[in-house]
């Protein structure tokens, strides 16, 4: 078994968060794991990704080579588009589909969507109104993360011991709002993939 | 021991705890500020009473590294690549007087500049001092690497540089900690270093650089027999020889394009020679994957002439930025698979300074009152203000290094440019602006120096800052700044008028002027209200 994931959204976003999540899980499950992030300035709002690789064997390098991404998992539509190139063919993308314009020239969103249907069979998620339903919008990270488990090669079950574990410090409360934002976006996925036509295409429009 | 998942600067920070050390001094800097963080926050170091505070800068760090391990005691130092020329004064001649307890100094470097000013090569500057540096690839031999570095330290009396680079310092891996040491005592008074060692008069002095020099051939032999050296078996013609964390590149190429190319992977510096004969013997040419400068492959052309080197001399690889897997393959002319371009509706999404940034009512402010002025340049230095100068604010135009706007600013004043204005940090002001300061006043330079005091180190995650408030106007009275001159605004949209009013009135001033812009960083605010 080995994955290679890219996590991608814009600094504050929480994608940090996704990636404690799923270190956890393979930790506890006794894999290998590689999982870069980026600090300092680029945070500020900028574009932040995060390559995490998880393996049953050695793992050599800390970063994915482009076209190599068994999943993009993103929390922002465009950046989930900006790490595009970094899909193998037969990778997987799952992004959140609410923009974050906070720059000159945020295309379209209808075209951003458009572009994201061309990378395979995406998984698009409403990921900020799937979290408000659990509690609070700042749980999306943790839906966007349900919506990627299936593809993450690590069992539901343990993801979720990974949120509690995370969470668990910041109050019971806490931990199961995120648990349900998780599990949201788990059914949702697996109700996109199951579904003939693909990503409901009405969603942002 | 139970394996644990951490940053490698967190296993840096690890290795030194568990190899006893009583104290850390740094100052933040991309991408070394956790480690200093990790030792701050870890049960087992607070209930060792290990000192890990923040010092004003890189010079003040090293040299309290330097009076602990003077003291018998372990102890580390860390900062990045930047922050190492700083420091460079006490830590080139720390190289003469030698040590006492361990003293290892972990510094970051950052290739590609993610978040620094330039690409500099700590390397060198351990070659320079001509001590041991150490260049793990991975967060176990980090961890072990660390612990290592204090044994060579002590072994030789000299301080030893181990260097990380971003991917390792910012990377999370296992990491299968061992058995901790304890803290070294104090030793008996007789058993402190001796003045002949210490007090570096040109008859000392002398003394222990011979005595320096005399050791590099015992320097040379450890890193020969280093355990970071080894040696992966080919048969291919063209071997590779890898550094750090280089050579995770090299073996992910290795084995993603089924290749059976010799490599040779050392992490101890000095070149251990000998190794490297051996693969230079055994193939036609031999990449040179290092990262940061060509420090090796220098020096291997030397040796071997140049038609046996291949590297970012020779245009193999790129003369700069970090390495990858893709950049390694295709030196070893293999084709990465293809990849999609990144589509082109993509644009870029810059860093910004953060919504309800004081700083941005700063510049707004200070924007309608440059607008006024024919020479409207500003000169800024090295913080989240920096970002400034990216749109839509486009407020500053100089960024060098900590404390250059100050003195900058002083010699274009003396040049004849007016208004001559420098924005700067409050932990940068006392890092390296408040000596610019004191040249100002001695000289009477007509500047304005506005000092953005949002109350920590914001840039690198709100470190505590040497001096803010009522100690940066205290500092500046005691530096000279005319009390009138020395003024307070608040960077809030309703004083928009009340900012521009003060700061025309102190540009108008031919003298030294001073406006304290203060207003905590929104980040820290949240923070506190979050655990309040």
């Amino acid at each position: 078994m080995k994955k290679n994931i890219i996590l991608a959204g814009v600094g504050g976003q929480g994608i940090l968060s996704i990636a404690a999540v799923i270190d956890l899980a393979a930790l506890h499950s006794g894999l290998e794991i590689r999982q870069a992030e980026v600090h300092g300035m680029s945070q500020r709002g900028g574009a932040v990704e995060s390559h995490l690789r998880i393996a049953d064997r050695e793992i050599h390098s800390d970063l994915i080579a482009r076209g190599t991404a068994d999943l993009v998992i993103s929390v922002e539509p465009l950046e989930a588009l900006r790490q595009s190139p970094w899909l193998a063919p037969s990778g997987r993308l799952v992004t959140a589909m609410e923009p974050v314009v906070n720059m000159e020239g945020y295309p379209r969103i209808e075209a951003v969507r458009r572009s994201l249907l061309e990378t395979g069979a995406p998984i698009l998620i409403d990921a900020q109104q799937l979290a408000e339903e659990c509690g609070s919008r700042r749980a999306s990270n943790m839906v966007v993360l349900g919506a990627a488990a299936p593809f993450i090669g690590i069992p539901p079950e343990r993801l979720e011991a990974g949120i509690s574990e995370l969470f668990e410090r910041k109050g019971a409360d806490i931990a199961e709002m995120n648990t349900r934002a998780f599990r949201k976006g788990l059914e949702a996925s697996q109700q996109q993939a199951a579904s003939p036509e693909g990503p409901p295409t009405n969603a942002m429009t | 021991m139970e394996r644990q998942l951490l940053l490698g600067a967190e296993a840096a920070a690890l290795g030194a705890i568990d190899a006893g050390i009583s104290g850390v001094y740094a100052y933040p800097g991309t991408p070394s500020t956790e480690i200093t963080e990790f030792i701050q926050h870890s049960p087992a170091a607070r209930n060792r009473g290990v000192r890990a505070a923040w010092s004003t800068n890189e010079k003040t760090a090293y040299e309290e590294a330097l009076g602990m391990s003077y003291a018998g005691k372990r102890v580390l130092v860390c900062m990045k690549h930047v922050g190492l020329n700083v420091a460079a004064d006490a830590f080139i001649n720390s190289a003469l007087t030698g040590v006492g307890g361990g003293l290892v100094l972990a510094v970051a470097d950052d290739p590609s500049m993610h978040s620094s000013q330039n690409e500099q090569d700590s390397r060198v500057y351990g070659k320079f001092a001509m001590i041991p540096v150490i260049e793990p690839s991975n967060q176990q031999e980090l961890y072990d690497g660390v612990r290592h570095a204090f044994q060579l330290s002590e072994s030789l009396s000299l301080p030893v540089m181990v260097r990380l680079t971003t991917r390792l310092a910012h990377s999370r891996a296992g990491v299968v900690p061992k058995e901790p040491e304890p803290e070294r005592t104090l030793p008996a008074a007789d058993a402190l270093p001796s003045a002949e060692r210490f007090v570096l008069m040109p008859v000392n002095a002398r003394r222990q650089y011979a005595r320096l020099i005399g050791l590099q051939r015992d320097i040379e032999q450890l890193a020969e027999c280093s355990w970071l050296n080894r040696m992966v078996e080919g048969t291919a013609s063209t071997g590779v020889l890898a550094f750090g964390i280089a050579y995770n590149y090299v073996m992910e190429v290795r084995e993603a394009f089924d290749m059976d190319f010799p490599v040779l992977k050392t992490g101890q510096y000095p070149l251990p020679l000998g190794a490297a004969q051996q693969l230079f013997n055994q193939c036609d040419s031999v990449l040179v994957a290092e990262e940061g400068y060509p420090v090796i492959e220098e020096l291997l052309r030397g040796f071997f002439g140049n038609g046996q080197v291949l590297g970012r001399l020779d245009g193999t690889l790129a003369r700069t930025g970090e390495l990858n897997t893709d950049i390694i393959a295709r030196a070893l002319g293999l084709e990465p698979a293809p990849a999609a371009p990144v589509p082109e509706i993509v644009v870029p999404r810059p860093p910004e300074l953060c919504r309800g940034c004081g700083h941005r009512d700063l510049y707004l402010a200070l924007n309608t009152v440059m607008a006024g002025h024919p020479h409207d340049h500003v000169f800024s230095d090295i913080g989240c203000y920096t970002l400034g100068a990216l749109a839509p604010f486009s407020a500053i135009h100089t960024c060098v290094d900590m404390g250059a706007s100050v003195t900058m600013a002083i010699g274009a004043a003396e040049a004849g440019l007016r208004p001559a204005v420098a924005v700067i940090g409050d932990s940068t002001f006392t890092h390296s602006g408040m000596t610019g300061l004191l040249d100002a006043v001695n000289r009477r330079s007509s500047v304005t120096i506005i000092i953005t005091d949002n109350d920590t180190t914001a840039m690198t995650g709100g470190q505590n800052s040497a001096a803010t408030g009522s100690r940066l106007e205290a500092i500046c009275l005691g530096l000279g700044v005319d009390p009138l001159h020395l003024r307070t605004i608040v960077p809030l949209k309703p004083r928009l008028q009340e900012n521009i009013a003060v700061i025309s009135e102190e540009i108008a001033y031919e003298g030294v002027s001073v406006i304290l812009a203060r207003r905590e960083c929104v980040e820290r605010a949240a923070k506190r209200n979050r655990n309040t």
